[in-house]
């Protein structure tokens, strides 16, 4: 069975490069297509730096320079910023205003897949649906660590998109959900902090046996009287959860897009952490239909030791994805006849 | 996430009179993914050799024109775009010391999906002669 799964970037994977000057979105687009990941994600708000002014002539340039490369955009990612005032939250009205002013930009985009933030509440996106539905922009609450698929937050989406019997609202998970092994570069940077190699060890120990982490905190900062670092990487924890990939198909039918969150990719192209083992043959089984798109945020965790490579670390993400999705879709092969003898 | 990179060592530069600078700039980036309204940057702390100058003494330009910090709170049309350099003015008699001296900036950030504000620090050595 052939799936079919696109593969893309989000511009955040360059994050390092773009900030210091070293790449521009040109420069991401044209090395993303080169490997094939073709479906470009975009942050209006990072990568557009006149947002939430934007002419229909700066589109058409985007447009052009994106069809020079044989690539094409596949989602928008939005903000809410309820804050922007020091006295008070934004209104109700204010929240859907400023959601409709995104769906407005991204649908002037072409683009029909919109990010969420997850912190948004559902009865705002219940209000956001008519215009959603009417410009068939697709919202999806990001599933962000350390929420995952079943958490009743997002039961909550998940809910008044049934209601509402709608195809514009729904989820759009980031992979960091699925941490089956703690990151060697997290663990790594925290040394370097002062965390004591036999105190990291134990915090990746318990990950590995998946102890609910206040156990792990408590050990580390009352027991073993942990230093700063020790403790900083214990309470990590409660941010890196291993959601179950059994659970994928059941909430594919909310998806349209994923964010494939990655920290690391050794040279032999595998992720030491999160699970795309499990989690792309549930994909490829289910039929899934939308983009893989790389959210490479390894840079933080190593610009104090080392160079940041992004273009590097996508590409090796992308030679796992074309592995896994072959392997997927040659299990999922028919099995040959039996002729009768 | 950009935490080393915010502070420019090489813009320092005086301001005023050169044989009698009132204070000093230099260039700084929003330690930050992606841009953000001015009014969400709640406060920029800069001090040297770990002495912290007032919050009076800094104004803040991404391009249009300075702002004191208190105007930025209600500065809601204006943005510090992902990635681009603005220039901070410190006012401080006689400019920036001459030889070397530490040069720290803290960026406290407003950002509505945290639960809590968001810290970036860089502090760099400044030879500065």
């Amino acid at each position: 069975m052939k799936s079919k799964i696109q593969r893309g970037v989000s511009l955040y994977s360059f994050q390092e490069e773009m900030f210091l000057g070293q790449m521009s979105v040109e420069d991401v687009v044209a090395f993303s297509a080169g490997i094939g990941a073709r479906a470009i994600e975009i942050l209006p708000e990072q990568n557009m730096p006149t947002f939430p002014n934007v002419s229909d002539a700066q589109i058409a340039q985007w447009q052009e320079m994106l069809a020079r490369h044989g690539a094409q955009f596949s989602a928008y990612d939005m903000f809410l910023d309820t804050k922007v005032r020091k006295d008070r939250l934004m209104t109700d009205e204010e929240q859907v205003a400023s959601i409709h002013r995104d769906l407005r930009l991204c649908h002037r985009l072409g683009i029909r897949n919109m990010r969420v933030l997850i912190f948004v509440r559902p009865d705002i996106l219940e209000k956001c649906v008519p215009l959603a539905e009417e410009l068939d922009v697709h919202m999806g609450v990001e599933v962000h660590a350390p929420w995952y698929l079943d958490h009743a937050w997002i039961q909550r989406t998940i809910e008044v998109a049934d209601r509402l019997r709608t195809k514009h609202l729904g989820i759009l998970p980031d992979m960091g959900i699925f941490m089956k092994h703690y990151p060697p570069v997290m663990r790594a940077r925290y040394e370097r902090q002062g965390a004591r190699p036999e105190v990291t060890q134990f915090i990746v120990d318990s990950h590995e046996q998946k102890i609910m982490c206040e156990y792990t905190i408590y050990e580390v900062a009352v027991k073993l009287q942990g230093n700063k670092a020790e403790v900083a990487m214990a309470e990590s924890l409660r941010h890196n959860p291993y959601a179950n990939p059994k659970r994928i198909g059941d909430f594919a039918p909310y998806f349209r897009h994923i964010q494939a969150k990655f920290y690391e990719m050794t040279e032999d192209c595998r992720d030491p952490s999160l699970d795309y083992e499990a989690v792309i043959p549930e994909l490829v089984k289910a039929g899934w239909e939308g983009t893989l798109s790389s959210e490479y945020e390894g840079n933080r965790w190593i610009q104090d030791v080392q160079p940041v490579d992004s273009r590097e670390q996508v590409r090796r993400q992308h030679v796992m994805f074309q592995r896994l999705i072959e392997r997927a879709e040659a299990a999922l092969q028919p099995a040959p006849q039996q002729t009768a003898a | 996430m950009f935490d080393k990179y915010i502070i420019d060592p090489a813009s320092v530069t005086n301001t005023g009179p050169a044989d009698a600078p009132t204070g000093f700039s230099f260039t700084t980036k929003l330690g930050y993914y992606r841009g953000l309204g001015l009014s969400m940057v709640e406060d920029l702390k800069v001090s040297v050799d770990g002495q912290p100058l007032p919050r009076e003494a800094i104004r803040f330009d991404e391009g249009p024109g300075p702002l004191t910090l208190d105007q930025m709170e209600t500065a809601f049309e204006r943005r510090w775009a992902f990635g681009a350099p603005a220039t901070l003015h410190v006012a401080l008699a006689g400019g920036f010391p001459q030889g070397e001296h530490r040069l720290a900036l803290q960026q406290r950030l407003r950002i509505s999906y945290m639960p809590f504000p968001s810290f970036n620090n860089d502090e760099k050595l400044i030879r500065f002669d």
